[in-house]
């Protein structure tokens, strides 16, 4: 069964701004789903309009096999949203906002002190659950949201944006919880623009540009077709020209640091081979953009000169 | 059939969730919602009954301050149940938390009950937390017990659905200060509050008797102290009719997402 099954769905707002183009889309129970795209593409529209939040213009929308307009009520249930932007009474204790989330789902209220309990436990904030939610850090507010979409066991995890200005630590720990959510059966679907969080945690990725889905593929294929990977090489000693090595496209950042792509029939090997014969012994090594990153690019480049609207990224 | 059975089950949760979340909320600022209203009337009952009323005399062969007890208490009744909402679901609109209720499969009926509830169980409060004050300047009969707590929960149902459809059309906090201050204000205390409208000239009383507030606060009056410039029947008939109306109003909003949704 599908998770969430879009068709023909559109979306054009009182000023005329067509934000969703027609979009076709299925989701299967269990993936763990990207969905990319460039700033106005359309990504929160759709969702948005998924979790009733907007209004379709036309088209269908299916959750976990629940038509959105004919069982509404039963489609809603089985979505948990966490939004972008903070949106709790920030002058509700924690607890209260969980405890009210599971009775707005029809939980009566000993067990959704219990829920609430275990959903907070979850995202280490139990702790906190008699401050009043403003006097939670950025981190901790966006835990709340998940904690709070996640207290009616829902079968559609939608996460926009979980991770915008969390700092790394929290954000691996956020990537590990949300892998234990996905691997106890719930479909999760990621919007975000760290593509290297896309790359880590999802299986499948859809792009949308321009309101319409330009890819919508696995991961795994999408990135073998990246033939290319990008390096950054340390230098131990400085160079002024930039050297030439066939097969590789190499440019010089400054005299201590070399920008490296490499094919995958070379590999890194060739390339240290290569500039060692030249004399440039390379001190250190770090992954430049990801392969994503890299097709994201690229993607959103060539969109941008088809429509001649420039790259938006 | 099982779907349907968590429909009725889930939507009583979810509004039983909705008005504890209200109730709790104007308790919980009760310097701010409750006692406001305790002393603003402990003034005008000082000043209008017990000081002024003495020189102003009986009205229909009741005490002056008697006859003004329950029109001051329906005041407070009708401002603090409109208020309750209006404030109570434009903070949720302003703070995005409305959010939490749209994507949940409550539906339109228990949010409106939610709300409306809250703002019903803060008119009555108020209500009686003036009443209470009275006790200390004159001794309260009830004549009508039945048409006291019908009229006055009645009352607080229209006002606060009143300041619901507000609340949806609002798009600043002054829109929410206008209707209040402009409208609701002028009609409380031209609604024969502080006088029956027999002491009006004849092209006034005219005027007055096109004031829905006038039929609420004789009613309510009647309940209290047994008089009324007005039919009851009328009374009952009118704010029913405008419940039915702004109810299928409020609803009407809620179902498009005006205001709301995009």
């Amino acid at each position: 069964m599908s998770a969430l099954l879009l068709r023909d769905l559109r979306k054009t707002y009182g000023n005329r701004l067509e934000a969703l183009k027609g979009v076709d889309l299925e989701i299967p129970e269990g993936e763990f789903f990207a969905l990319l795209g460039p700033n106005g593409a359309g990504k929160s529209t759709l969702i948005s309009i998924v979790s009733s939040l907007v209004n379709k213009t036309s088209g269908r929308v299916e959750v976990c096999g629940f038509d959105l307009d004919r069982d509404r009520e039963a489609a809603k249930r089985c979505i948990g949203l966490v939004p972008q932007e903070v949106n709790f009474n920030q002058f509700e204790k924690v607890a209260n906002i969980v405890i009210n989330q599971a009775g707005y789902y029809g939980i009566p209220r000993r067990e959704a002190f219990v829920r609430a309990e275990r959903c907070l436990r979850q995202v280490d904030l139990w702790d906190k659950r008699n401050v009043v939610s403003r006097q939670l850090s950025g981190g901790m507010k966006r835990r709340l949201m998940i904690a709070r979409a996640l207290v009616h066991d829902p079968r559609l995890l939608i996460l926009d944006e979980p991770t915008a200005g969390v700092d790394i630590e929290i954000r691996h720990s956020m990537w590990e919880f949300l892998r234990s959510v996905n691997r106890r059966g719930t479909t999760v679907i990621l919007t975000t623009h760290y593509l290297e969080e896309a790359e880590n945690l999802c299986r499948h990725i859809a792009i949308i540009d321009h309101g319409r889905i330009v890819v919508n593929r696995r991961m795994q294929e999408l990135l073998a077709e990246v033939q290319t990977q990008r390096y950054t090489l340390e230098l131990k000693h400085p160079i002024s020209q930039v050297p030439i090595i066939e097969d590789y496209a190499v440019e010089r950042e400054d005299a201590y640091t070399l920008i490296a792509e490499v094919p995958p029939e070379g590999g890194v090997h060739g390339l240290f081979t290569r500039l060692a014969a030249q004399g440039i012994e390379v001190q250190g090594i770090r992954n430049g953009s990801s392969r994503l990153e890299q097709y994201f690019m690229r993607l959103i480049a060539e969109s941008g000169d088809r429509d001649g609207t420039g790259a938006a990224a | 059939m099982r779907k349907r059975g968590w429909s009725g089950t889930g939507q009583w949760i979810a509004l039983q969730t909705i008005l504890f979340k209200e109730i709790s909320r104007f308790f919980r600022i009760w310097p701010q919602t409750i006692l406001p209203a305790a002393v603003t009337n402990a003034l005008y009952l000082l000043i209008f009954g017990a000081l002024m009323g003495r020189r102003i005399g009986p009205i229909h062969g009741i005490a002056y301050l008697d006859y003004i007890v329950p029109g001051i208490a329906l005041m407070s009744v009708i401002t603090n149940a409109y208020s309750n909402v209006v404030s109570s679901f434009y903070s949720t609109k302003f703070q995005r938390h409305i959010e939490e209720l749209i994507t949940a499969p409550v539906s339109e009926w228990a949010v409106l009950a939610g709300y409306v509830g809250g703002g019903v169980v803060r008119g009555l409060v108020v209500g009686a937390v003036v009443v209470a004050t009275a006790g200390f300047f004159t001794q309260l009969q009830v004549a009508h017990a039945g048409v006291l707590l019908a009229m006055g929960t009645l009352t607080a149902a229209l006002f606060a659905l009143a300041g619901f459809i507000n609340a949806v059309y609002a798009n600043s906090f002054d829109d929410i200060s206008i209707v209040p201050n402009f409208v609701l204000t002028p009609l409380v205390y031209l609604g024969g509050v502080f006088y029956s409208i027999e002491l009006l000239p004849s092209w006034w009383r005219t005027v007055s008797m096109g004031n829905p507030i006038l039929y609420m606060v004789n009613a309510f009056r009647y309940g209290f102290v047994g008089v009324s410039d007005v039919r009851l029947d009328v009374a009952f008939a009118l704010i029913g009719g405008l419940i039915v109306l702004l109810l299928t109003w409020a609803y009407v909003l809620l179902r498009r997402g005006t205001g709301i949704k995009s």
